[in-house]
């Protein structure tokens, strides 16, 4: 009886063992799929996609002819191929900067003056929306950036070089934080952008929704932090600089699953 | 004739253009300045200037996260070991209290902070370095300072015994290139970031024996 209670008494005392104290990291994952029931991300993707089909600007028109590369209208699966090259524009171009062009020609809107507009205010609060939708189109699907063009191959090169672009107060590059495998700063996991870092890892969990800030943020706006960070200069939005960055991420990414819009601490 | 001229140069333009068209490489660091300086406005005490790079800076950029010819590394090396300046009264330690909240503090020279003044910058350390054990929420980017001073036989760092590690060490904070011709770590002292008093708490906290880095 005694040998059967000290069994008892064994099994229990393993049977609690595997409550160790938790890493960190386990702990954020823990609290992010808590949160990723919620991701307040559907609510901007529906959004997005309201605005996608409304007539408005100075033309009075959708953006639902709107070429993101796969053709007019095409939206599933556009994602995960941009940055690329346009015909119509001879440029390489991210969602964003696409998006001036189709929100500038179809609608009547002043793209200069939208890259102007501070996040969050005027028309970048619609920009937040599409990035929202558009990247939940192609949600599963894997990076496959076109490289065919020679000024998609020549941007790659450029945003290479921006990538590990030292300068400022700090002597900072985007390589600082994201040229390692399996740095953190403080307890936040870096991913390494010189390579594919994974499925829904690095330019595969953008756009995504901040719950610390309560607000969604495109690659767009996501780089400009890195280079707030970074303690560089301000980015213009849709600048040549965060093209090529995405290109040089993009293409790196290849064949990693795109879960944006993710949902991010 | 002047038809005939006009189309003998634009043979010659074509020709141009399809040897420039073959062209294997393109100018990247003419692109490159072209691109970052086209890219980036002022904002706040975050000025355009900051994309001018030093003869360091353009090396290491260049070299991409590999290493330099060891000939460049060493002439950067000691160019930037001949900026150090020890400091003036002679003292290497503060308090190493002041250090640790100069290490948890993350702020400093972005476009969002007010001054560039080193009194309103952190140290930043904890983002890259583990430091004191109690403070679990730290960087792994550089390597772990706990026992910094007690592995390297620091007792008393005023004695005569512990002057290269502490020189070294200030040496270090002052200027990280000096010793890696790359280091990931900004130069505090030299970049104006930190002043020598602030420098001293840092010290203190890593090298004096009373600090909760060396229990």
């Amino acid at each position: 009886m005694k040998n059967i209670l000290l069994i008892a008494a064994l099994l229990t005392a393993s049977g609690a063992a595997p409550a160790q104290p938790k890493s960190a990291a386990d702990g954020i994952a823990e609290y992010r799929a808590m949160l990723a029931d919620g991701n307040p991300a559907d609510l901007f993707e529906a959004k997005g996609e309201d605005l996608w089909k409304k007539k408005r600007g100075p033309k009075n028109a959708s953006l639902e002819s709107c070429d993101l590369g796969k053709g007019p209208g095409v939206v599933k699966g556009a994602f995960v191929e941009l940055p690329r090259w346009f015909a119509d524009t001879g440029r390489v171009q991210d969602l964003e900067s696409r998006l001036l062009t189709c929100m500038e020609r179809l609608q009547g809107f002043d793209a200069a003056e939208i890259a102007r507009t501070p996040f969050g205010k005027g028309e970048q609060v619609s920009m937040e929306a599409y990035a929202a939708w558009i990247s939940a189109e192609s949600r599963g699907l894997r990076f496959n950036l076109p490289q065919g063009h020679a000024d998609e191959r020549k941007t790659f090169e450029l945003g290479k070089r921006a990538f590990f672009y030292r300068a400022g107060p700090y002597d900072f590059s985007c390589a600082s934080c994201h040229g390692q495998p399996d740095k953190r700063i403080r307890l936040q996991d870096l991913p390494d952008l010189t390579k594919n870092p994974g499925d829904g890892i690095g330019f595969a969990a953008w756009p995504a929704y901040r719950v610390s800030s309560g607000e969604m943020w495109s690659m767009q706006r996501r780089l400009n932090d890195c280079f707030r960070q970074q303690r560089f200069p301000y980015p213009g939005f849709a600048s040549d600089v965060t093209i090529a960055l995405g290109v040089f991420m993009g293409v790196n990414a290849k064949g990693a699953e795109s879960i944006a819009p993710a949902l991010k601490r | 004739m002047k038809t005939r001229r006009l189309f003998a140069l634009s043979a010659a333009a074509l020709l141009v253009a399809g040897c420039a068209s073959m062209a294997p490489t393109p100018d990247y660091d003419a692109l490159v300045a072209q691109m970052m300086a086209g890219s980036f406005r002022d904002e706040g005490i975050a000025k355009v200037d900051r994309l001018k790079q030093d003869a360091s800076n353009a090396a290491c950029s260049k070299a991409q996260g590999g290493a330099l010819p060891d000939d460049v590394a060493e002439a950067l090396q000691q160019a930037a070991l001949k900026t150090v300046r020890m400091p003036a009264d002679g003292k290497f330690i503060g308090d190493w209290r002041e250090g640790e909240k100069l290490a948890q503090n993350g702020r400093g020279m972005t476009w969002t902070d007010k001054s560039a003044a080193p009194d309103a910058n952190g140290g930043n350390c904890y983002n890259c370095h583990q430091i004191t054990q109690a403070e679990i929420s730290f960087g792994t980017i550089g390597p772990s300072l706990y026992n910094y001073g007690k592995n390297r036989g620091v007792t008393d760092p005023a004695s005569a015994l512990s002057r290269p590690i502490v020189e070294y060490t200030w040496t270090k904070l002052w200027n990280a290139k000096a010793y890696n011709a790359c280091s990931g770590m900004p130069r505090f002292g030299h970049g104006g970031l930190m002043d020598e008093t602030q420098l001293k708490h840092l010290m203190a906290l890593i090298l004096d024996p009373k600090s909760p880095v060396n229990q």
